[in-house]
């Protein structure tokens, strides 16, 4: 306990708490993004893979509280630094200051919190459904058939919710800055955990871009594929059939009727 | 060649201070940038008015006493240079330069670009010393040195704790200087004994003394006189950790005789 505490009251043992959040943090993130990635298979792909998450109810709930508490300890730890820092430089330069640092190093709690917003909107959004925040409906009435049983249809869910402009511009700026915040914060992680000497740190920087790359690249190809007409004519069935009313007029929308997208169309 | 100066101007801490223009004497290019200062205190001293404080000493770049951010840098527009080692020959002739003090709540402002820096001596006190008992000179050889391990540890002792570090960080943070004292003597055998108990203390009167966190946004590294590495506050994380999971050693009993 004691130790635990000296942690907190220590500038350098709340970074170690950033720097090992963070990492489980992308851990989360790589498995979560190779879970999303099943949308570009056939529907039945990922539903399979949501009805087993929801089969384990012990293992989700654990992994959710889980992921919860890292995500408020980074926060908590977050915010009290920003805190330490801005009381430790009371009075500002008139020449800016910061020389010679990165504007994504200088800005993490700037891209920290919007993807705090963002993760609290997509917890409403694709977690509780809240039809409130979706501009599509009821997803719970979204339900397929899977092997002989009805199960939520997430991949309709997925399909129908980034047909919504602004839900998908959303994402993809939070997509964006999470970029931004691991493409720093990867890095700095070594650093603050000590892991850092004059032969690895390049290689921990490469390591830092090319995981930041392409978590970025494989979390926007979701609503970047869905907006270019994948799934689109499954989903409008889909809709038809839960009675939920037509997106408003998207780019996927008009891409849906158009030839050019049916041959792209996952059929079932 | 002639500067115009944007000076910033406060005559104690509790006073508020503001940013005067001066036009500059006439300079020879190769003053340097105190001696600047020097000509220029001159002039204000014929004319009558207060002279700008500033801090200086050594003039050769090895004491760590001058300061001054800049246009925006510490220690002006070179990488690797103090103040005092700056010449009027980096600047052209009918620049703009803007002089602002080290700001940092644990540097507290004395006087116009003079700060007090106290706390980098009271974070020393904490640990940044070896005990050993004093008296004649240790046979040269008699404890081994690896020759990298020397090398890298003569690369920490450079810092001459001037606190641009401190002055740069977004966050006003310590960290560099603080590396740069635990690493020099954590790399030689005589700082073993007391490697994880200096960590511990000096850590501890780092964050007492009001100075930021890291971000890793390497300001520090940039404007270090002396070039002193990031890679020695990643050697502060790890030492500082491991102290920290070792925990404090067992009260002796008896004194441990
Ligand atoms: C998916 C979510 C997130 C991931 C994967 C993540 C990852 C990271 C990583 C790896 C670091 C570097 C740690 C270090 O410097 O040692 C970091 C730093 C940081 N994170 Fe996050 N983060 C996430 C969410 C957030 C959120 C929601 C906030 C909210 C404000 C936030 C604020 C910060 C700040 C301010 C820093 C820099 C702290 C400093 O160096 O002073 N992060 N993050
Ligand atoms: S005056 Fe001594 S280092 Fe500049």
């Amino acid at each position: 306990m004691n130790l635990l505490l000296r942690l907190w009251r220590s500038s350098l043992g709340k970074k170690y708490v950033m720097a090992l959040t963070g990492a489980a943090l992308v851990v989360f993130l790589v498995g979560h993004l190779v879970g999303n990635l099943q949308v570009f298979g056939a529907p039945d792909l990922i539903n399979q893979y949501a009805h087993f998450l929801k089969s384990k109810p012990l293992l989700l709930w654990g992994a959710r509280l889980g992921l919860l508490a890292t995500v408020g300890l980074h926060i908590a730890a977050a915010f009290t630094l920003l805190s330490l820092n801005r009381s430790a430089r009371p009075v500002a330069y008139a020449t800016g200051g910061a020389y010679a640092a990165t504007s994504r190093s200088r800005y993490m709690a700037v891209s920290g919190s919007v993807i705090l917003a963002f993760i609290v909107y997509h917890l409403l959004h694709f977690t509780a459904l809240n039809p409130a925040v979706n501009g599509v409906g009821d997803f719970t009435k979204l339900t397929t058939d899977l092997h002989g049983e009805t199960v939520p249809d997430v991949y309709a869910m997925m399909i129908l919710g980034f047909n919504v402009w602004w839900v998908a511009a959303f994402y993809l700026i939070a997509q964006a800055l999470l970029f931004m915040h691991l493409s720093h914060g990867l890095a700095a992680m070594f650093q603050s955990l000590g892991l850092r000497n004059h032969v690895w740190w390049p290689r921990v920087q490469l390591l830092a871009r090319v995981v930041s790359v392409a978590l970025f690249l494989g979390y926007a190809s979701i609503p970047l594929g869905i907006l270019a007409g994948i799934g689109s004519r499954y989903a409008a069935d889909a809709r038809a059939r839960a009675h939920l009313a037509a997106a408003p007029s998207s780019a996927a929308t008009v891409l849906a009727v158009g030839p050019a997208s049916a041959g792209k169309e996952v059929v079932r | 060649m002639k500067v115009k100066l944007k000076v910033w101007r406060q005559k104690n801490r509790t006073s508020a201070g503001e940013f005067k223009t001066y036009e500059s004497p006439e300079l020879n290019p190769n003053m340097s940038f105190l001696e600047m200062l020097d000509v220029l205190n001159e002039q204000l001293a014929v004319r009558g008015e207060e002279p700008v404080a500033f801090d200086h000493d050594c003039r050769e770049g090895i004491c760590g006493t001058c300061s001054l951010v800049i246009d925006g840098k510490p220690h002006g527009p070179h990488r690797g240079v103090a103040t005092c080692q700056t010449y009027m020959r980096s600047f052209k002739d009918g620049d703009e330069v803007v002089i602002e003090p080290f700001r940092a709540a644990a540097f507290p402002l004395v006087k116009d670009l003079v700060v007090d820096r106290q706390a980098f001596d009271r974070i020393q006190q904490a640990g940044g010393y070896i005990s050993v008992r004093t008296g004649s000179a240790p046979d040269a050889n008699s404890i081994p040195v690896p020759k990298e391990d020397s090398d890298l540890a003569m690369d920490a002792a450079q810092c001459i704790g001037c606190g641009a570090c401190v002055a740069a960080c977004k966050n006003a943070s310590a960290m560099l200087f603080v590396a740069a004292k635990v690493g020099h003597l954590g790399l030689l055998p005589q700082g073993q004994p007391e490697r994880y108990k200096r960590v511990k203390a000096m850590v501890e009167q780092m964050d007492t003394e009001g100075f930021g966190a890291c971000t890793v946004t390497g300001s520090c590294e940039a404007v270090c006189p002396k070039s002193i590495s990031l890679d020695f506050i990643a050697r502060l994380n790890r030492d500082y950790a491991v102290a920290l999971l070792k925990g404090d050693p067992k009260k002796a009993a008896s004194g441990g005789a």
